[in-house]
């Protein structure tokens, strides 16, 4: 049952993310991310990691693609005129061809095909995750609100029209 | 219940078509977002791993990856609404110089 | 396993069906309430053979029908797609929100003890800001799909203005997960149920009243309802961000105002009001001063109080958001957004601290 729901998210989310680089319009695109990551968030509720399926909505497809969408409206951003495949294509699609090739065989040979085990309850709740954060990484965390607040200043002064 | 390795794949073929992404197209935006698409394959790989070993850090950087691409989505548009109002284009074959 | 399927559908239908029908009595409520204050009748002319109902046919019947047969147009130079998945993207969250919303206590039945709430999710409050967060693709789509200047002006303004007090409702909340110490509304309300001093029901207003203003004015601000209703002004932007919006179309915009209005009257029962506790009341019956009072059938009479009385409160929060709407005027954008970022977030901020504080001198209720 399981593998049915995965099957079905995984062909989603592969014609998304096509759609996102494929796409000629941005506007489409940025809407197309939006469905990817929100796909991507149920793969996250069938590993049992429930913050992060609601962390992956609140910040990524809430907020992050909402900021690609404004910048994208801001800036009027035009669709793309169909250009003919040129060199850069096929560069393109064989560099990305070439790496799942390496990532697949890589994953063949070394991954684990077995199922994974149980895990005890409260899994993924919000209080184990709480827990491995503010003990174990407490300093990465405290170093991450510093990044936050050098980009929100960073962000500010690059946007404005007269450094 | 769905073996590990194939969520690594799922892994592996958006994280390729992310690299596809910012090969193939012009448009400066999309290419973002195409890194956004790899970022999150390696989210993917890393919440599949949690769940492989039974521990939660894998979601917890997780946790850091999304303050991070955060962050970093915040600063690059910002450069990109400079690069859009000094050279009034998105086009990556067009901003190839640094001066004129 | 089917029965249990039939069970979630049933709860999921009763929850979008509970949505509706207290967002159609909104509108009622509008009109009515708006007229009073004015000091005037309302609408009343349409009716039924003879039967206006006090102008509920024409809010409940009449309204509906005429958005539903009027032309639907889409501009020349739009795009047509997402012209048409704006109002879409308005309504889905802001009624997906209601799944977490608990509307009873349990309902034991047949040998099943049935959860009444839609889902139980231990992210509840996570889920909810992730459904606002996911509302201000509708606002902004339709103001870039209605190719007009103005609609994009309104478009951005109201989503600029939806992601600014997300993050002040988003603080007033963590002061009540700090209280509490779950995400869980469920746990929550059932935590409300405890009495202060053997009388007070520990309701949420009496451990975070200024989250509460807080919450309240955040959520106002989200559903952009007068005072901030700038993104839609009808004096200065026609209907702002869904000008070019007719028929079935503004029949969703107006549909998820409401919806939105209805889920912060909701939460605000849900986090500060008790939800579905009713004081005193408890499985079997009331509980008063060391006094049980056994109620008749009280496997389905208490669910049956305890659904009426979120329900009353519900709408009584309803009512107050229009109230506060037909009172005061509209901010300026400037001053919007001021409230948002200069006055609503450090006040959050001081809130969380001072929550934290008091967790640490006098412990959490938990």
């Amino acid at each position: 049952m399981s593998v049915l729901v995965f099957l079905v998210l995984a062909a989603l989310t592969v014609a998304a993310a096509l759609t996102v680089i494929l796409h000629r319009n941005p506007v489409y695109s940025a809407l197309a991310l939006v469905s990817t990551l929100a796909l991507l968030s149920c793969f996250f509720v069938l590993l049992e990691a429930y913050m992060v399926w609601a962390l992956q909505i609140v910040v990524y497809a809430g907020a992050i693609v909402v900021l690609f969408v404004f910048v994208i409206m801001l800036l009027n951003v035009q669709s793309d005129e169909r250009a003919l495949p040129g060199p850069g294509t096929v560069v393109g699609v064989a560099g990305g061809a070439g790496l799942l090739a390496l990532l697949i065989a890589t994953v063949a040979v070394r991954g684990v095909t077995a199922n994974p085990p149980a895990v005890g309850a409260g899994f993924g709740t919000p209080e184990h995750l709480a827990r491995r954060l503010f003990t174990d990484y407490l300093v990465p965390f405290e170093v991450t609100s510093l990044l936050l607040l050098v980009a929100i200043v960073g962000a500010v002064v690059l946007g404005k029209r007269r450094i | 219940m769905v073996p590990t390795a194939w969520y690594l794949v799922l892994s592996a073929v958006l994280f390729a078509i992310g690299v596809a992404g910012v090969l193939l197209r012009r448009n400066l935006i999309v290419v973002f977002m195409a890194i956004e698409i790899m970022l999150n394959a390696v989210n993917l790989s890393f919440v599949a791993f949690a769940r492989q070993l039974g521990t939660e850090d894998g979601q917890v950087i997780v946790f850091f990856v999304m303050a991070v691409a955060a962050a970093e989505a915040a600063v690059g548009l910002a450069i990109f609404i400079q690069l859009f109002r000094a050279r009034e284009t998105l086009n990556a074959d067009e901003v190839t110089t640094l001066r004129w | 396993m089917a029965v249990d399927v039939a069970i979630a559908c049933a709860k999921a239908v009763f929850m979008i069906l509970l949505v509706l029908q207290v967002m159609g009595l909104g509108v009622f409520f509008e009109r009515k309430v708006s007229a009073v204050i004015q000091d005037r009748i309302g609408a009343n002319r349409a009716s039924i053979f003879g039967f206006a109902g006090l102008g509920i046919v024409n809010t409940l019947v009449a309204d509906p029908v005429k958005f539903l047969l009027k032309e639907d147009v889409t501009p020349a130079g739009a795009d047509r797609f997402l012209h048409f998945l704006a109002p879409i993207l308005a309504v889905v969250p802001a009624v997906a929100a209601f799944a977490v919303i608990p509307f009873g206590d349990v309902l034991e039945v047949g040998g099943r003890a049935i959860q009444l709430q839609a889902a139980q999710l231990n992210v509840g409050v996570l889920y909810v800001l992730a459904m606002t967060a996911l509302g201000v693709y509708g606002v902004v789509l339709a103001g870039w799909a209605s190719n007009n200047r103005w609609s994009l002006l309104g478009g951005i303004r109201g989503s600029a203005q939806m992601i600014s007090y997300e993050i002040a409702m988003g603080l007033a909340l963590i002061g009540i997960v700090l209280t509490y110490g779950t995400l869980d509304l469920q746990s929550m309300v059932r935590q409300q149920g405890a009495l202060l001093w053997g009388w007070l029901p520990a309701w949420g207003i009496l451990y975070q009243p200024f989250a509460f203003v807080l919450f309240l004015v955040a959520g106002v601000a989200e559903s952009k309802r007068i005072p901030f209703d700038l993104p839609e002004s009808e004096s200065e932007l026609v209907s702002g961000y869904f000008t070019e919006y007719s028929g079935a179309k503004h029949l969703m915009f107006m549909m998820a105002d409401f919806v939105e209005v209805v889920l912060v009257a909701a939460l605000v029962t849900t986090f500060f009001f008790g939800g579905w506790q009713v004081p005193f009341l408890l499985r079997d019956g009331f509980h008063v001063a060391g006094q049980v009072y056994e109620l008749p059938a009280a496997w389905i009479v208490v669910p049956a109080l305890q659904v009426t009385s979120f329900m009353v409160k519900m709408i009584f929060f309803t009512w107050l958001q229009i109230v506060i709407r037909w009172t005061l005027p509209r901010f300026r954008y400037d001053q919007l957004m001021r409230l948002g970022w200069q006055g609503l977030l450090p006040l959050g901020l001081v809130n969380v601290m001072a929550t934290a504080l008091a967790i640490l001198l006098w412990g959490t209720t938990a």
